[in-house]
């Protein structure tokens, strides 16, 4: 019951993203301009807008050069547009003694995101197939406790964290914050492959069991190539977590390799200086650019790696 | 699954090895950094640690502090007003929006994109955009006012008394998709028979989703409320990023309490205590639920 349970979420969630496409059911049409569609679309609309102002603005505002943003409201749009902010954010913007804008901090999450995403889902998806295919006693227990690790808040386990790296010579380095992002990973994806492998038909790990493929065999020819979905949606929770995160990259990097989330505060934030609200606008919109790029291709891809994370282990 | 119980070998330890060698991140994420990291802030809670560990017991001397000092104590209310009305507004808003996104609506698409894009971005994105629409000179202020209501004041982020809500109304923009397609999710794992059964005994819409499919939708419920408040408890970057915890203290949260102790204030006792109350705040959510999910059931 609980597994099917769990499958409907899924699923359900997989078809609310299609439900569009599905075509008509249920009812005949109603008249449109009906008291409840006028209800039914009228909120939506409102809720609409509440969501795409701060966009919107955010978009304006880093168009505007500063004497217009003094002299207007923020909702305007911009009268002459100018581009100079985002030039500014991207390559002049300081923070401390440098000055050479958010670009350091892309690279630096750029170097951040690619191996942690690489190497967190090579090791979660090999755990949850051996979850899901290779059991031995005491390893659901070990789930568990991975499980709801995850719920710890990160500041109870961060110290501890800290020491261990310190001493292994990698506190405040890349390869540090990249262990970091691939043991924090690790409970959400290890639940999702162990989930995506558990209802993969089981005929199809007999049969290459039969045929004498072992434990790397099958995990390598039989089962990567048959996730791949599976793999783009842990992609996209990944690329999303890690170059979202502040708290990991500023406690476990050093200044020069900070992440663009970091960056950004510390330049939006200096109270040094005159604050130029169009660059700080740019500079925001330059950081959630590349979750908001991985979102919109995304689409439906997204919508299923949450539900994956709400599903119950 | 399989039952690999059935056939009992005599070499327990060289069975399924390459399963157990493929555990090992797994099992060294969850005894080592998970269970063994809490135990040892928790242990470390009780000693007088200032810039560095020391095993030095003082018993119960920084939960003592901790209580005693005024920061501590704000940053609880704040956590308890944001926690409470987060949840109230994000589940209020998430349930009607995703019940009139179920009404076989045109440009579904379209509208889930919309209130589910601020999910995407960071939670330092969220509050510096929040920061700009809430500033008193150029935002939402300013533009009431020059509409000609000169005397409206709307400004939470220098505010001592409010700030928290302007916190709260960023973190409702950036959360409140979520538990819409959770909740939507739910809506779409309900029998359509069961729709069909109330229309038939004229039941009207409000009531069904009230005493019918709201209670159907239990589970989705629980798991939505341990994934917003296991959020609400580790709330750090939005206050970092919209209010620097200020003005003066007035939007202070444990986590960033926890935080400055440790990495800026060198003051690790009380880094380690507020970090353990965090992690009993986060007990009394999640025991109860892991007990209902886990306890005794090993279906997987």
């Amino acid at each position: 019951m609980a597994d099917q349970a769990t499958l409907n979420t899924v699923a359900a969630a997989a078809d609310a993203s299609s439900g569009s496409l599905s075509g008509p059911r249920g009812n005949r049409p109603r008249p449109i301009f009906s008291t409840r569609n006028i209800v039914l679309y009228g909120t939506l609309g409102l809720a609409a807008i509440y969501y795409l102002v701060p966009l919107y603005v955010m978009v304006v505002t880093s168009l505007k050069s500063m004497p217009e943003i003094r002299m207007g409201n923020i909702f305007s749009p911009p009268v002459e547009i100018t581009f100079e902010p985002w030039v500014k954010a991207w390559a002049q913007a300081c923070t401390g003694l440098n000055c050479d804008g958010l670009s350091r901090g892309f690279g630096n999450s750029v170097r951040i995101t690619i191996p942690s995403v690489i190497i967190s889902i090579l090791i979660a998806s090999i755990n949850g197939y051996a979850l899901a295919n290779w059991r031995f006693k005491g390893m659901e227990t070990f789930f568990t406790v991975l499980v709801i690790g995850a719920f710890i808040p990160y500041q109870v386990m961060i110290y501890p964290i800290v020491i261990v790296l310190r001493e292994m010579g990698i506190y405040g380095t890349l390869s540090g914050l990249i262990i970091v992002h691939t043991i924090f990973g690790m409970p959400i994806l290890t639940l999702l492959f162990r989930n995506y492998f558990a209802s993969l038909p089981e005929e199809l790990f007999k049969a290459a069991r039969v045929d004498g493929a072992g434990f790397w065999n099958i995990y390598f020819r039989i089962m990567l190539p048959m996730s791949l979905p599976i793999f783009v949606v842990a992609m996209i929770i990944q690329i999303t977590g890690i170059w979202n995160d502040f708290l990991f990259g500023v406690v476990f990097t050093r200044p020069e390799y900070y992440p663009m989330t970091v960056q950004l505060n510390n330049i939006v934030n200096s109270v040094q200086g005159v604050k130029e609200y169009n660059v700080n606008m740019a500079a925001t919109i330059l950081t959630g650019l590349v979750p908001l790029i991985v979102y919109f291709v995304s689409g439906k891809l997204f919508v299923r790696g949450i539900a994956a994370g709400a599903v119950k282990g | 699954m399989t039952d690999y119980q059935v056939v009992r070998r005599p070499n327990t330890l060289l069975r399924n090895l390459n399963s157990k060698i493929a555990s090992i991140p797994m099992i060294l994420t969850a005894l080592v950094v998970f269970l063994g990291g809490t135990l040892w802030t928790v242990f470390y809670s009780f000693t007088n640690s200032k810039l560095l560990p020391r095993a030095k017991f003082v018993g119960f001397d920084q939960y003592e502090r901790l209580w005693a000092s005024e920061r501590w104590i704000v940053s609880i209310e704040n956590l308890a007003i944001y926690g409470v009305f987060a949840l109230i507004f994000s589940f209020v808003i998430g349930f009607v929006l995703a019940a009139f996104m179920d009404q076989k609506i045109r440009f579904e698409n379209v509208f889930r994109t919309i209130f589910l894009y601020p999910f995407a971005l960071s939670f330092i994105v969220t509050g510096l955009v929040w920061q700009w629409l809430l500033n008193p000179d150029f935002g939402a202020q300013h533009v009431v006012r020059s509409l000609g209501w000169t005397g409206f004041t709307f400004n939470p982020l220098y505010t001592q008394s409010i700030v928290i809500y302007g916190v709260l109304i960023a973190a409702l923009w950036q959360g409140t998709g979520l538990v819409m397609v959770l909740m939507l999710a739910g809506l779409r794992g309900i029998d359509e028979d069961i729709w069909k059964a109330s229309r038939v005994d004229g039941i009207p819409m409000v009531k069904t989703y009230l005493l019918i499919i709201i209670p159907m939708m239990r589970p989705v419920f629980i798991t939505t409320l341990v994934i917003v408040a296991s959020g609400i408890v580790k709330v750090y970057d939005l206050v970092v990023a919209q209010t620097s915890g200020g003005p003066g203290i007035a939007s202070e949260v444990p986590a960033k309490y926890v935080y400055d102790y440790m990495f800026q204030a060198q003051n690790l006792g009380q880094g380690f205590a507020a970090s353990t109350m965090m992690l009993i705040t986060i007990s009394i959510i999640i025991i109860p639920w892991a007990y209902l999910e886990f306890g005794g059931n090993k279906r997987g």
